[in-house]
């Protein structure tokens, strides 16, 4: 078990991306496409004989020399680092990026990109901001379609939609899985570390799916025979980190601190839907009305017929919660603004927050450790 | 130092003071009703057909900052949660509500109706939301496909215009007002011609020297033109002004007595200093021919009008196509090169906005293709738009000199590649 771990964790670490050179060498003539976070429809992607993959920066394993002068300041770290790779032969495996309509800082960084590395395909993904409205899930559909059709011209193939369905039902396996690893985890949080379950879900990001899935299921036996006592800490969400990531040291320093993590949003699109997306009739469709029907809360997708400062409230209750850690990248204005009205909420429900700021590159965590430890001591001797 | 302070300024301060009243009889009486929507390829004619009077935050912050009356409210904002990094604009917006702050002095009215125009800036949806939480109003987030290609597809312009039709809904079931169709032609119409008067005082800065200046003097303008586009008052102010500054190009008269420099720029002004920033460039004698940021809320001096007999598909188009912030980031350049190139500049400044990732995120690479692939001498300074707290004066006038400096040397000896 605890290989299978250290495994995942060398894997989210390796920015030469082995898993991926390694599938490209077993599949002569086969693609990957890199996707930014947060979400992409893989499915789509997979079903093109591609392997879709998530970009999540560099972390603390690539020193900026050349993004920096084209981004400047005020820009998050994940924006710099990504263009690093790029600038420093990283995204090599990669034949093509996707982008979303996430904030504007990634979406200027999809066109940079475009700019600078004309050899790749880099494409961006209008996802809808107005769920209300029934075109929508026809537009939603329509850029499926198109991205569809881009992803053929790549291959030099058709995709037959049964592909796309058999594509669906594997991810749908994998995210129920995780779905379950996660109610799991809120039961019994000293049983699966929250570290641990980040990099075992985290390692689908570059893993074939039907890869991930078996050692899901792997994770899942090797957790079920450990012999664990329950530790004196507190229940926490964790909240706002769903893009750029924190060093693996800060996921360890909130529990080493007293803190059970019982829901977080760091891996947010491997678990995107909160129900099996339909593998029946059309499956652009399915897709589409799942992202705008069934999709979980997220910083990034808006649907004021469900506002995410009500769905935190909710994951606090649901999860029984006694306190939410906001833990947001630098320079993160999606998280800054949704921070407003979340503090709102928690504080007209009496629930205590924490607010933490990090970057993928830190290096000392003193100061966090403090601000957490004296958190979890005011709320344990409350 | 000969800048123009004629008509056009007059009467667009009584337009704005006219507008700011309406708003605050609005506030005392109901009527008319008011809704909230964002500069950036608005559909004001929209409003206007069923006698609406639009809210802009985006002015309001302006307003503040311009009348250094900012720093106020966005520690008012901060203290409630907002970050020192996240948009000035929203801070300043939301503080001066919290706190019952308006330029005017007059009155605010709670919106119908908080219409997001979701036009390219993501910034514009978390804004609104927080409007309407705060003011407990109802929101709708008009989705805008951006721009990701070369043009919009036949799915994107449906799209639109399929939640434009929503929309129309929307308003009659939150006012009681129905919507005509006929008027909603007339004020298309009005913004059709005002479009082409505004094209035309534009092109007017292709002029050597150029009668007005394309940034600054562009910038009092940009009022009226969102505010009063689509009524006759909208094409009454542009017809005299073009006539104005027409007139100044027959007499041979620029911005200065000489015009030394002509450069594109990039970018919002810093508010909180627009004179002090302004005469930066005045004592060099440097134009601006064209901007960016005169272009956000719509681009109109490559050809697009509003046609009265495509009302809806039109008012999408300029909602996906045709203004700077829902036009892809490569589109930008172009944009640029052509300026620098048709309207003949010597130069691009760079403005980078700290508030404004839409804006600024990426403006060192546009900076490399600038300077490497075209060879137009550019030079990059950092502030920001609303907040006065990020403007450091005597480095900004340190760089701006070393440029103009490098700039006439260059220019003298013939040669063009400068960055600074």
């Amino acid at each position: 078990m605890e290989a299978l771990i250290r495994r995942c964790e060398e894997i989210v670490r390796d920015v030469s991306f082995p898993t991926v050179r390694r599938w490209k060498a077993e599949h002569p003539g086969g693609r990957a496409i890199a996707y930014f976070p947060v979400y992409a429809p893989v499915e789509v992607i997979a079903a093109a004989g591609m392997l879709p993959v998530g970009l999540r920066g560099a972390g603390d394993r690539l020193e900026i020399q050349h993004a920096d002068a084209r981004f400047g300041s005020f820009i998050c770290s994940i924006v710099k680092t990504t263009l690093e790779l790029g600038l420093t032969g990283h995204l090599a495996p990669f034949d093509g990026v996707l982008f979303s309509s996430i904030c504007d800082s990634a979406r200027n960084l999809c066109f940079v990109l475009k700019r600078n590395f004309p050899e790749l395909y880099v494409d961006f993904l209008h996802l809808p901001h107005n769920p209300e409205s029934a075109s929508s899930r026809a537009f939603l559909r329509s850029e499926y379609a198109r991205l569809k059709a881009e992803l053929e011209r790549l291959a030099g193939r058709r995709i037959e939609e049964e592909r796309i369905r058999e594509m669906i039902a594997r991810y749908n396996e994998n995210r129920r899985l995780i779905r379950a690893l996660y109610e799991w985890r809120a039961e019994e949080p000293h049983r699966i570390r929250a570290w641990e379950l980040y990099v075992l879900v985290r390692a689908g990001d570059v893993l074939p799916v039907e890869e991930h899935t078996a050692l899901l299921r792997e994770a899942r036996e090797g957790f079920a025979r450990r012999q664990v006592k329950p530790r004196d800490s507190i229940r926490v969400v964790l909240e706002s980190a769903f893009c750029e990531q924190p060093p693996l040291g800060v996921i360890r320093l909130l529990e080493d601190a007293g803190c059970y993590i019982v829901d977080e949003d760091l891996t947010l699109g491997r678990r995107w839907f909160r129900e099996d997306v339909p593998v029946n009739g059309d499956p652009l469709q399915a897709l589409a009305e799942s992202y705008l029907d069934r999709s979980v809360a997220s910083s990034v997708r808006h649907d004021w017929r469900y506002p995410r400062f009500r769905a935190l409230l909710e994951k606090v209750r649901a999860r029984r919660a006694q306190a939410v850690i906001f833990l947001i990248a630098k320079f993160c204005e999606p998280a800054y603004f949704d921070y407003v009205l979340f503090k709102r909420e928690l504080e007209r429900a009496g629930v205590p927050h924490l607010l933490l700021e990090f970057e993928e590159k830190m290096y000392t965590f003193e100061r966090l450790q403090t601000e957490v430890e004296t958190f979890v001591e005011s709320l344990l001797f409350d | 130092m000969t800048e123009y302070r004629g008509w056009i300024h007059q009467r667009q301060k009584e337009l704005m003071q006219r507008w700011y009243a309406r708003l605050d009889e609005s506030a005392r009486t109901g009527w008319p009703p008011a809704i909230c929507l964002m500069i950036s390829g608005n559909c004001v004619e929209l409003l206007e057909a069923f006698g609406i009077v639009p809210i802009y935050p985006e002015v309001n912050a302006l307003q503040l900052a311009i009348r250094h009356q900012s720093l106020g409210p966005i520690l008012a904002a901060e203290e409630l949660g907002y970050a020192t990094d996240n948009c000035a604009y929203v801070k300043a917006d939301i503080g001066a509500y919290l706190m019952g702050l308006t330029p005017s002095g007059g009155r605010l009215p709670r919106p119908a109706l908080v219409l997001c125009n979701f036009v390219g800036c993501n910034t514009y949806i978390k804004w609104f939301e927080h409007v309407a939480a705060f003011l407990d109003a109802p929101l709708y987030v008009l989705d805008v496909p951006f721009l990701r290609g070369e043009e919009p597809s036949p799915a994107d312009i449906a799209y639109v215009v399929a939640q434009l039709k929503e929309l129309v809904h929307r308003i009659e079931a939150l006012t009681g007002l129905r919507f005509d169709l006929d008027r909603f032609r007339d004020a298309v119409r009005c913004s059709q011609r005002v479009e082409d008067l505004w094209s035309r005082i534009k092109h007017l800065a292709r002029r050597e020297p150029s009668p007005f200046d394309a940034y600054f003097d562009a910038i009092t303008l940009m009022g009226p033109l969102y505010v009063y586009r689509a009524t006759p008052e909208g094409v009454e102010f542009f017809e005299r002004a073009l006539a104005e500054l027409e007139a100044k190009a027959a007499r041979g008269e620029g911005v200065y007595e000489c015009e030394r420099f002509r450069v594109v720029v990039e970018g919002p002004p810093p508010y909180p200093y627009f004179r002090a920033f302004r005469d930066m460039f005045a004592r060099w004698r440097a134009t601006a021919v064209a901007s960016t940021y005169s272009t956000v809320g719509g681009i109109w001096e490559f050809g697009f009008r509003h046609d009265p007999d495509r009302p809806f598909e039109t008012v999408a188009l300029h909602m996906l196509a045709h203004n700077l912030t829902n036009r892809n980031y490569l589109q930008r350049y172009d944009q640029i090169r052509r300026y620098v190139e048709d309207w003949r500049a010597d130069g691009v400044i760079i403005h980078f906005v700290k508030s404004c990732r839409l804006f600024s995120a990426g403006q060192g690479d546009m900076r490399e293709y600038l300077t490497r692939a075209l060879g137009v001498p550019t030079l990059y300074i950092e502030s920001d738009l609303e907040d006065p707290r990020y403007f450091a004066e005597a480095q900004i006038r340190n760089r701006v000199d070393a440029f103009f400096e490098a700039l006439e040397r260059h220019k003298r000896a013939g040669q063009r590649r400068i960055a600074v």
